[in-house]
Order: structure tokens, then C-alpha cells, then sequence
């Protein structure tokens, strides 16, 4: 590579990551002012202060439980749905594709904004139910949805379709070759949508402003503070959460190569 | 195989939670106090400054992220395999920090006594106003965006034959004549989806011009948020003014797809 595509590269990615090293340096800032551009020394006051703070714990909670439910649901939702599109004529699969892909092309706002609509709308004709958790966890659930269908379609056309009537052959009920034969195929898909509609709903801000009523998430919470004036804890937060996310993202990135070399493997055994 | 049921949960999902919803935004934008009516979308005329804003906005930033992001997307896609994903993981990772986080650091450093101006003045050098203007609110957008340039350039580029380039290097073309006549043609696909996918939420994002661009630079999404959980409570105002976003971003995909096979959201995929 030459030396001027070096810098180049050094560049953007400085570009990139300035920033997220100003929040993580300045979540160890020793000063009790919420000074954010005078670095003062090391220390864990902040983090401290952030496990002390009640606020941000339920915050957290909140966006745990919401991630966690948003997950599990839209990947078994999905899983079964991609299989169902799998098996559909050219024609249903388009009309069902075609309202797949619409959330991920649609302004994030918008889809926010429909979805409070329905829910104020809800609310209104029956008492009782009012925006908040479960409306939360049900618009997670919609926007994971088309990005774990994607993930998992892709695995589901890839794999040898004679194994399914293999095992039909063989003597299994189309139930039970699902379950023994077509899931452990498209598995790693089937992670993969799972923990991208985690991240996903851990990093919403968007549509969870629109549908959450009073109730905080961790990015509704930072961005009540960001318009007053914004704790270092939030910087402690920040650092902690880009940890997990950079852990789950190897994993994926581990998961992934690992599937690639034994697709290689697979496809010089049939040469 | 035969699963056409497995997908109906999902779609009777999809048809409350994204159909109806959409239903609602058209039918509260032209509706009124008095039933059916036109002014909510007449009333969008006031705020023509607003959307020529937010398009020109979201334009700028589009082509900076096009030509920042291609030399990127074009030297990772050169170099060897194995460091190709290290580099592709380091280009998606900060997009999985806060967003709103992200974009609070950049306010930390571009602030009238922020990092940059410290650092100018350690050097001795003028302090220059940067936060509170469009710029800042254009460097936003680029810096959030720019991941969703490079990714669908990089994932076209790779796929790009090896043997196309030397059958053109063999008939005589140089440097420049290969990129222009054969490399960038083919990688028009990902050209045309990163940039629909940088335009999106850039034309659309209402948190980063509050934050970065003080309160003279309002966007669509501003004015959005505002009619709906801001102080201008106005929801069938909020939803004409959805229901235009949305058409018009609808016409600009459709309108770049023409330029494209297909695929397009395919090579736009994250991980």
C-alpha cells in the first residue's frame, strides 16, 4: 500500500474515533465542575457516581429489558417469517418484501411518529393504556424485525433444499425436519439477526422518543441531558456501553469468520 | 418446502404496527378540527425555507461522505483480505456508540472554549466560531452518516473482477482511464445506495441541528418533533409534514433506482 493511501486511511479514522476518545478520556476527568474540554487527572469518580445515580440505573433497566424482549420476540417472529417467505410464490414474496424493506427506507421519524399515532390513538379509545414499556418493547419489535428477516433469508436460500426432502424421505414429519434439519442449517443467521436486533434496540433513540410516553431509556434519558447541562457520568456510561458493544461485535465478527472457512472448507470438498 | 403459515404472524404484525400506522399519518394530515381538509398540507408552504434548508443540508453532506468515503471504501477494498475485515469492523464500531453521544462530543470539541480552540490558541492561532453554525451541523451529519457511505462502496468494490481491470490495463487504458471508464461504473450500484442511505437520515435528523447547530438552523425533523411532543402541539400539522417527508424521500429512491439493477439494499446490508 502506498504511503499516501496510509495517511489517508489514518486520517478518516482519526476523524472517526476523535470524539469517542474525548468522551472515554474525559469520563476519568478529576474535577467535581462538569468541566469537558480541561483534563484534570485520573479518576473513577464519575463511574462511582454513576452506579450511585437511581436515575440512570432504571434508564438502563429499562433499555435492558426493552433489548432483551425486542430480541427474543422479532427473532423467533422473524425466523418463522422467513422461512414462511421463503416457501411463497414470486408474487406474495415481492408484495411481503416490499413492506419488509419499507421500515429500513423510510425516514426513522416518520416511522416513529406513525407509530405514536396508533399508540396516542390506542390509548385514547381504551382506557388504561397508556405510551410507555409496552409500547416501547412493541416498536423495538417493529423496527427489528426486517433486519433479522434479512439475516436469516439469506442462510435459508443458501442451503441444499434436497436436505429437507431428505429428511422427509427418511421418515420425519415436515414439523420435526424443520426442527432437526432447517434450523440447525440457518442457525448462524439466526444469531446474527438476534444480536443485531439487540445493538440495534440498545442504540435507539428515534423511535423510542416517540413511543415511550414518560418512560426513560438510556438515549431518552442523555438526551433529556443534553439540553441542560451534561454529567461526565453520562461519559462513564458511554465508555462502559461501547465496551459491551465492541465485545458483541467481535463475537459477530468471530461467529462470521468461522462460517466463511467452513463454507470454503465445504466447497472444496465437492470440487 | 411448504411453510406459507409460518409467515402470518409477522405479517399480521406488519400490517398493524407499519400499515395502519401509515394509514393514520395520512388520514391526521388531512384532517381538522372540521373533518377532511387541505390546510395542514397548505400550511407547509410557510415552511418551504425549511425543507430547501434540510434537503441543501443533507445534499452537502451527502457528497462530502461520497468523497470522503470512496477513497476509503476503494483502499480498503485493496488490501489484503484478512485486514479488510479488521478495517470494515473499525469503520462499523463507531456507529454502534449513542448516537446522540457521539454527536455531544463533537459539541465538547468544537464549543467557543472547546478541544479545538484550546488547541488553536496553545498554538497561538485565532479561535474561530464553529459550534451553533451550518457547518458544524453539516460535519454532524457527515461524521454519524458516513459508515453507511462506505460500507455498501466497499462491499461493490470488492466484488469488482480482479481480471476486468487487467483486461483493461492490457488494452492500454492508465490509471485514471481504468477508475473512470470501468472501475467506477461498476461500482455505480454501491455508489447509488450509499448515497441514498447517507441522504435518509440526513435530510431527516432533528437531533443533531438542535445540538451542533444552535436554534437557527432548524430541519424538517425539528419542525416534526415539534407539532408532536414540542411546544407548537399541532399532530395533523406534524403528520402532513411527515406525510410530504416521506414522498419525497420515496421519490428520490425511486428516482436512484433507476440509475440501478436492483440489489441495491442488498450491498447496503450492515454486518
Amino acid at each position: 500500500m502506498k504511503a499516501a493511501s496510509k495517511v489517508y486511511m489514518a486520517l478518516i479514522f482519526i476523524f472517526l474515533y476523535a470524539p469517542i476518545l474525548v468522551l472515554i478520556i474525559f469520563s476519568f476527568n478529576d474535577t467535581d465542575t462538569m468541566s469537558r474540554s480541561v483534563f484534570y487527572g485520573f479518576s473513577l469518580r464519575w463511574y462511582k457516581r454513576l452506579f450511585e445515580d437511581r436515575m440512570i440505573l432504571i434508564a438502563l433497566i429499562n433499555t435492558l429489558v426493552i433489548a432483551v424482549v425486542a430480541a427474543i420476540v422479532s427473532t423467533v417472529l422473524g425466523t418463522f417469517a422467513a422461512i414462511g417467505i421463503n416457501g411463497m410464490g414470486k408474487k406474495t414474496r415481492k408484495l411481503v418484501m416490499n413492506i419488509t424493506n419499507f421500515p429500513m427506507v423510510n425516514p426513522e421519524i416518520v416511522t416513529g411518529v406513525s407509530l405514536m399515532l396508533l399508540f396516542v390513538f390506542i390509548s385514547n379509545k381504551i382506557k388504561g393504556l397508556g405510551l410507555g414499556l409496552g409500547t416501547l418493547i412493541i416498536a423495538h419489535i417493529t423496527f427489528c424485525l426486517p433486519y433479522v428477516i434479512m439475516s436469516v433469508l439469506p442462510k435459508l436460500r443458501q442451503m441444499d433444499s434436497n436436505l429437507y426432502e431428505a429428511a422427509l424421505d427418511l421418515g420425519c414429519t415436515p414439523r420435526r425436519a424443520l426442527w432437526k434439519v432447517v434450523l440447525p442449517e440457518i442457525m448462524p443467521g439466526i444469531v446474527t439477526g438476534m444480536i443485531m436486533a439487540f445493538t440495534l434496540s440498545i442504540d435507539d433513540f428515534i423511535i423510542s422518543y416517540f413511543a415511550s410516553g414518560t418512560t426513560q431509556t438510556l438515549s431518552i434519558y442523555i438526551y433529556s441531558m443534553t439540553r441542560k447541562r451534561i454529567s461526565p457520568e453520562i461519559n462513564a456510561l458511554s465508555t462502559l456501553m461501547f465496551l459491551v458493544i465492541m465485545i458483541l461485535l467481535v463475537i459477530v465478527n468471530i461467529r462470521q469468520s468461522a462460517d466463511r472457512r467452513a463454507l470454503r472448507r465445504k466447497g472444496t470438498e465437492g470440487e | 418446502m411448504k411453510a406459507k403459515g409460518w409467515a402470518t404472524p409477522y405479517i399480521i404484525w406488519m400490517a398493524i404496527f407499519i400499515v395502519v400506522p401509515l394509514f393514520l399519518v395520512v388520514y391526521f394530515a388531512f384532517t381538522g378540527e372540521n373533518g377532511f381538509t387541505f390546510a395542514n398540507i397548505s400550511k407547509i408552504g410557510q415552511y418551504s425555507n425549511v425543507f430547501l434548508r434540510s434537503i441543501w443540508m443533507g445534499a452537502i453532506a451527502t457528497v462530502i461522505s461520497l468523497l470522503l468515503g470512496y477513497p476509503m471504501a476503494y483502499m480498503i477494498a485493496r488490501i489484503p483480505a484478512k485486514r479488510q475485515s479488521v478495517m470494515i469492523m473499525l469503520i462499523m464500531l463507531p456507529m454502534w456508540m449513542n448516537f446522540l453521544l457521539r454527536t455531544y462530543a463533537w459539541m465538547s470539541l468544537l464549543e467557543d472554549t472547546g478541544l479545538i480552540n484550546r488547541l488553536l490558541q496553545a498554538v497561538g492561532l485565532p479561535q474561530v466560531h464553529l459550534i451553533n453554525t451550518s457547518g458544524a451541523v453539516i460535519l454532524g451529519m457527515v461524521y454519524n452518516y458516513i459508515p453507511y457511505m462506505i460500507l455498501p462502496l466497499y462491499s461493490i468494490l470488492t466484488k469488482i473482477d480482479g481480471s476486468v481491470i487487467e483486461a483493461a490495463q492490457d488494452l492500454g487504458a492508465n490509471g485514471r482511464k481504468v477508475f473512470l471508464r470501468v472501475i467506477f461504473p461498476l461500482s455505480m450500484p454501491g455508489v447509488i445506495s450509499g448515497i441514498t442511505m447517507v441522504f435518509v437520515p440526513a435530510v431527516s435528523t432533528f437531533i443533531i441541528s438542535k445540538m451542533l447547530g444552535g436554534g437557527g438552523n432548524l430541519l424538517i425533523g425539528d419542525l416534526i418533533d415539534m407539532q408532536f411532543l414540542g411546544s407548537a402541539y399541532n399532530p395533523n400539522l406534524g403528520s402532513a409534514i411527515s406525510l410530504v417527508l416521506m414522498v419525497m424521500i420515496l421519490i428520490c429512491m425511486g428516482i436512484m433506482n433507476q440509475f440501478d439493477d436492483g440489489e441495491t439494499m442488498e450491498g447496503g446490508m450492515m454486518i
